[in-house]
């Protein structure tokens, strides 16, 4: 193991230092990405393909490095933005449950704030976010919905590349540990 | 059991909140029913700060936005003006040639309908000299112009050639302090000598007794006597009469320069044309009206010309009643009976007194006819009568009317006698003659 492989996972003694967040926080951010994603492309439709509660799910589940916590929050988000749509309501729900406990559970193997790993992390929950929700439609719904690779790929780096300051933003926001 | 509840706690949370999911969406899938309150209580979380966003995005995006569109409209507005002004550049230049070309059309309409023989010049640059009003022409001696030619255009005189060079010519206007020319006035034909002032406003006519009667407003025109300009030729408008010490101060606003000094015309052989009658009136490009004297088509000079008196008038209506009855005029011999004129249409039934007199003169100058005192029943439609209403009073002296404008002023005219007022006594009556 070298030292590069050594600064992507993290050691033992930082997979405890779990990161916190303010609860207003903790309602205030997902709910403004969620107006985010329902008022902003009105205006600005070329925005549309921002799936930024995924990206707040992925970052809690990241700094948190608590499965149980993490697919709890990802599971609310989800079921809030399944609310506003106009689709069954759970189907954001399971794919952002199933992202946050994987996201923790990667969170407490990698080193999260390298950025090259939130940016692959990005590109890769973002397509999974997209195929699975893909996959219960068909499976759960039944409809026959077209799954577009090279757009979800596309997509999937734009959101990457998103995330990375807005990663950087939410940082600033977490209440940094005295121990 | 426990031991792998804790050994596989995330798991297990994991497991039981995706698979409560999946029996929420099978619930819904096989009932067809939604879950209302989940949705409840996310729109009602959502929308009002949606509202609220929305009214902040309406006052402060609207106003950003109305700030743009009103930079896009200054813009615009920048951008129409300068349009705008390059309109009017285009249109004041075809207007600008659009004159042009009716100034070059009235030249040659004049050229065709004066008897002078004329030479079409542009003027090319002005002379130089503090208080010269001297000019250059494009044409000189190359083209026949000779110095001392009169310059014209057809609204009046504007100079005389002084000097002629190969291809160009100095003109001299009629506005220099050493202009000077023989005019005439054209009421009282007074003779007067039109002298420039040095600025492009007025000219005087100088050399006018004070006796003589000038009218402001009246016209002058070339007399012949000075050689240089045929007689004839409009030169102004009378603007101011002053009586001086001996002389009057007549003030003439010259009339060939009323349309713009670009063309003129140099008058190469001049012939003599009569005053014309018609006042000119109407300022800027006209044509001076073709001589009532014409010995080339006299018969259409009467019958179209224009009947601008009221002598002009009755005589075209004597005339008329002659040819109704076949009579006619010059041809018919000396003992045929002359036409009945009473029944001059519109003319009231008064034979007795309103006979004609016969022709003074022979001519059509000096032709005088008897004005019937029912004149304005010639032009106006006599209203039916009422019984209220009094008849006029029939005429007593007959009134000899001659054509102001053919006849000579130095002859004596015709005139009729003074009228006698009746001496009225203390109480308005007319006195009685006293009894011897």
């Amino acid at each position: 193991m070298n030292d590069y492989s050594e600064r992507l996972l993290a050691d033992s003694s930082r997979r405890k230092d779990k990161s916190r967040f303010r609860p207003l926080i903790l309602i205030v951010v997902p709910l403004i990405a969620i107006l985010f994603q329902v008022y902003v492309p009105r205006f600005f439709p070329f925005l549309s393909y921002l799936e930024l509660p995924l990206l707040i799910t992925m970052h809690f589940a990241l700094t948190r490095r608590e499965p149980i916590s993490s697919l709890l929050y990802g599971a609310a988000i989800g079921l809030l933005q399944d609310s506003l749509s106009n689709q069954k309501i759970g189907m954001y729900g399971i794919v952002k449950t199933l992202v946050g406990y994987f996201a923790a559970s990667v969170g407490m193997r990698f080193d999260t704030e390298n950025p090259i790993l939130t940016f692959i992390l990005g590109f890769f929950f973002y397509s999974f976010h997209q195929f699975f929700y893909w996959v219960l439609t068909r499976a759960l719904l039944g409809q026959l919905v077209n799954f577009d690779l090279q757009q979800t790929l596309l997509f999937g780096v734009l959101n990457a590349a998103v995330a990375l300051p807005l990663f950087r933003l939410l940082d600033k926001l977490k209440v940094t540990p005295h121990t | 059991m426990e031991f792998l509840l804790n050994r596989y706690r995330n798991l297990t949370a994991l497991l039981v909140v995706v698979v409560a999911q999946l029996l929420l969406i099978a619930y819904q899938v096989k009932t067809s029913k939604d879950v209302p309150l989940l949705r409840l209580w996310a729109v009602t979380a959502v929308t009002p700060v949606e509202r609220i966003l929305e009214v902040v995005r309406r006052n402060t995006w609207g106003f950003v936005e109305d700030y743009f569109v009103l930079i896009n409209t200054r813009s615009q507005n920048d951008k129409l003006r300068k349009e705008i002004g390059q309109l009017k550049l285009d249109n004041q230049y075809l207007r600008t040639e659009l004159s042009t070309a009716d100034r070059a059309r009235a030249l040659s309409v004049f050229q065709t309908q004066s008897p002078s023989k004329t030479l079409a010049a542009r003027i090319i640059g002005n002379g130089t000299g503090a208080n010269s009003k001297v000019v250059f022409v494009d044409r000189g001696s190359g083209s026949g112009v000779e110095s001392g030619m009169a310059v014209v255009t057809p609204d009046g005189i504007v100079g005389k050639v002084v000097a002629a060079y190969p291809t160009a010519a100095l003109v001299l206007l009629i506005t220099d302090v050493n202009f000077g020319a023989g005019v005439i006035s054209q009421k009282n034909r007074v003779h007067g000598t039109l002298k420039g002032q040095g600025h492009d406003g007025t000219v005087l006519v100088d050399y006018i007794q004070n006796e003589e009667k000038i009218e402001t407003g009246e016209w002058f025109y070339t007399s012949g006597d000075d050689r240089i300009f045929p007689k004839g030729f409009p030169v102004g408008q009378v603007t101011a009469v002053r009586s001086g010490r001996n002389l009057k101060e007549i003030y003439v606003t010259p009339s060939g320069f009323q349309g713009g000094l670009e063309e003129v015309l140099i008058v190469l052989e001049s012939v003599h044309q009569a005053i014309p009658d018609v006042e000119i009136s109407t300022p800027g490009i006209k044509l001076i009206p073709p001589p009532p004297d014409s010995q080339e088509n006299p018969a259409s000079s009467q019958t179209s010309g224009l009947l601008t008196t009221d002598a002009d008038r009755l005589k075209e209506q004597y005339k008329q009643v002659g040819e109704a009855q076949h009579h006619a005029y010059g041809q018919n011999p000396y003992t045929s009976t002359p036409p009945d004129f009473s029944k001059l249409p519109g003319l009231r039934e008064t034979p007795a007194v309103t006979k004609p007199v016969p022709v003074v003169s022979e001519g059509p100058a000096t032709e005088a006819v008897v004005k019937p005192k029912a004149k304005p029943a010639l032009e106006e439609p006599v209203p039916p009568r009422s019984p209220t209403v009094l008849p006029r009073p029939k005429p007593t002296i007959p009134l000899l009317i001659t054509d102001p404008t053919d006849a000579d002023p130095n002859e004596p005219t015709v005139a009729a006698p003074p009228r006698r007022e009746p001496k009225l006594d203390e109480f308005g009556q007319p006195k009685l003659p006293r009894k011897p």
